[in-house]
């Protein structure tokens, strides 16, 4: 009996550490690097030699001056770049090991991995259970029980779902700016993004829905990758594990966010936290 | 890393906040340093009025501290300073907390120089011993307090040596203090009285190398306490 207690227990002690093991593994493994990237619009190079990794499940903040590129290479990660003729991009940026930039690539299916909220919430003007349901609906799903479970899901993983259960039929405009924020988040991740792109997604809040937005950047990262972009340095240092600096085009310094705010190693990058810059 | 760390800011109200409280902890180490000074003079005079204005002094000095934490409050809370700005804010509260400490330990050889000026009156006094040990701490503090002015800490390593030194001296002085209670029982009351006083001196060169090991984490970012002079001495010329 006493044996066999103590062997339960070992093999107890063994799948611990396995745990263990995997979750250190997923900590370090890379979702997205970027390689050499540089990016021109026309003549004028915006990016200039971007070399950089973003942990998967981690928040990673980029941070500069207006104009220095951090809107730019954020949206070089789901191809946004694209849409802008004048734009021309060298290098490479990997997903998963994969270039995003390969021409067997289909940037449909690139934008469902990688979903993206804007600095303004922009919810159609459907009703609240149809902004959600959109990207299920435009991939041909319409199964009603589907679309309810998803959206339910997808409102509760936005922090949202108390708040709208009873009023899913109203008009998405109807609701607050911090709402409709968080709404458009729901419609990101209905469709399991592996990456969440955010550009100032709270930059048009009041506080407490700032932080509700905070919030919840802390626990979408159990799921997804982050990358946000945000004029607010203290935000920055509050959500992220990484921050980068950029500064004209060049990435100066990145780090983990508690090394970069207290001991920065690049005195651009000091003088930039520190409110010295210019 | 130097004086004009402080300047440059694009809010020119927090450059003058940051100065203000640079100032604040400099009259504070200077009234600090008066203070031991007087308090030496005081034991070793068995002057019992200079002793009392050591102690009223510290009524100052803890003023002073109280005044400043709650200015780094004020910036903490309204400014949200990063990397310097926040070193430089969490090192004022700890330097003006060592600062404090030198105080009270000032205050308490007062005491002593008072207790001691009732037993024997001013004349025949003679703590000649712990003069040299007074001197040693004295500039380690001034030196200390020079290095936060200046926001340069290549002197710093020699400052935090200077504790060896007193440690030393600290020793000399108790073998001495030993050998005349051995010598004559009746020397026993006035050698205890020497004893507090050289323990305090020796707190004081300790508190000064605390100061220090503050100054090296603002500068450098490196926390550098509980290490040795030698491992010290690594990290800070790394």
């Amino acid at each position: 009996m006493a044996s066999k207690e103590v062997r339960t227990h070992a093999i107890d002690m063994n799948s611990i550490l396995r745990g263990q093991g995997k979750k250190a593994a997923e900590q370090n493994e890379i979702s997205i690097k970027v390689e050499n990237l540089n990016l021109f619009y026309g003549a004028k190079q915006a990016l200039h030699t971007i070399n950089m990794e973003m942990p998967k499940k981690r928040v990673t903040a980029y941070i500069g001056p207006s104009g220095c590129g951090k809107s730019t290479l954020l949206r070089c990660i789901n191809r946004m770049n694209d849409l802008v003729d004048s734009a021309r991009i060298e290098g490479k940026i990997l997903l998963d090991n994969e270039n995003i930039y390969d021409k067997s690539v289909n940037v449909a299916a690139l934008r469902r991995r990688v979903g993206m909220v804007f600095q303004k919430p922009n919810p159609f003007p459907k009703s609240i259970f149809e902004n959600v349901a959109y990207g299920l609906r435009i991939q041909g799903i319409n199964d009603k029980r589907i679309l309810e479970e998803t959206v339910e899901n997808a409102l509760r993983g936005a922090a949202l779902w108390d708040e709208m259960k009873d009023r899913l039929n109203d008009n998405a405009l109807g609701i607050s700016g911090g709402q409709q924020q968080r709404l458009v988040i729901a419609r990101a991740i209905a469709i399991e993004p592996e990456v969440l792109l955010l550009d100032e997604p709270a930059s048009a809040l009041d506080p407490i829905s700032t932080l509700k937005i905070e919030e919840l950047i802390n626990e979408l990262k159990e799921k997804y990758t982050i990358v946000i972009v945000t004029h607010n340095m203290q935000q920055a240092a509050r959500v992220s594990d990484y921050t980068a600096f950029m500064y004209m085009g060049e990435l100066i310094e990145i780090g983990t966010t508690s090394e970069l705010f207290t001991n920065p190693k690049k005195k651009q990058t000091e003088d930039y936290i520190t409110g010295r810059y210019g | 890393m130097d004086n004009s760390k402080i300047g440059h800011h694009i809010s020119g109200q927090f450059n003058k906040e940051l100065e203000d409280i640079r100032n604040k902890v400099l009259t504070m180490g200077g009234l600090v340093e008066q203070q031991i000074e007087l308090a030496i003079q005081a034991f070793t005079t068995g002057d019992a009025e200079i002793a009392e204005q050591v102690i009223r002094q510290d009524n100052d000095v803890d003023a002073q501290q109280m005044e400043i934490d709650l200015e780094c409050t004020q910036i903490l809370a309204l400014r949200q300073p990063a990397a310097f700005d926040l070193r430089l804010l969490l090192t004022v509260i700890k330097v003006i907390n060592e600062l404090e400490i030198i105080g009270d330990l000032a205050e308490r050889i007062g005491r002593m120089a008072i207790h001691v000026s009732d037993n024997e009156g001013k004349k025949n006094v003679q703590y000649y011993e712990l003069q040299h040990m007074a001197d040693l701490v004295k500039d380690m503090l001034h030196d200390a307090l020079d290095t936060f002015a200046r926001m340069n800490i290549d002197e710093i390593t020699r400052i935090t040596g200077l504790d060896e030194s007193v440690d030393r001296e600290y020793g000399n002085i108790i073998r001495h203090l030993i050998t005349q209670m051995m010598e004559d029982p009746r020397n026993i009351t006035r050698t205890l009285n020497v004893l507090w006083t050289v323990r305090a001196l020796e707190r004081i060169g300790d508190h000064a190398c605390y100061i220090c090991q503050h100054l090296i984490y603002m500068v450098k970012g490196e926390d550098v306490r509980h290490l040795s002079q030698q491992e010290l001495e690594l990290k800070v010329n790394k």
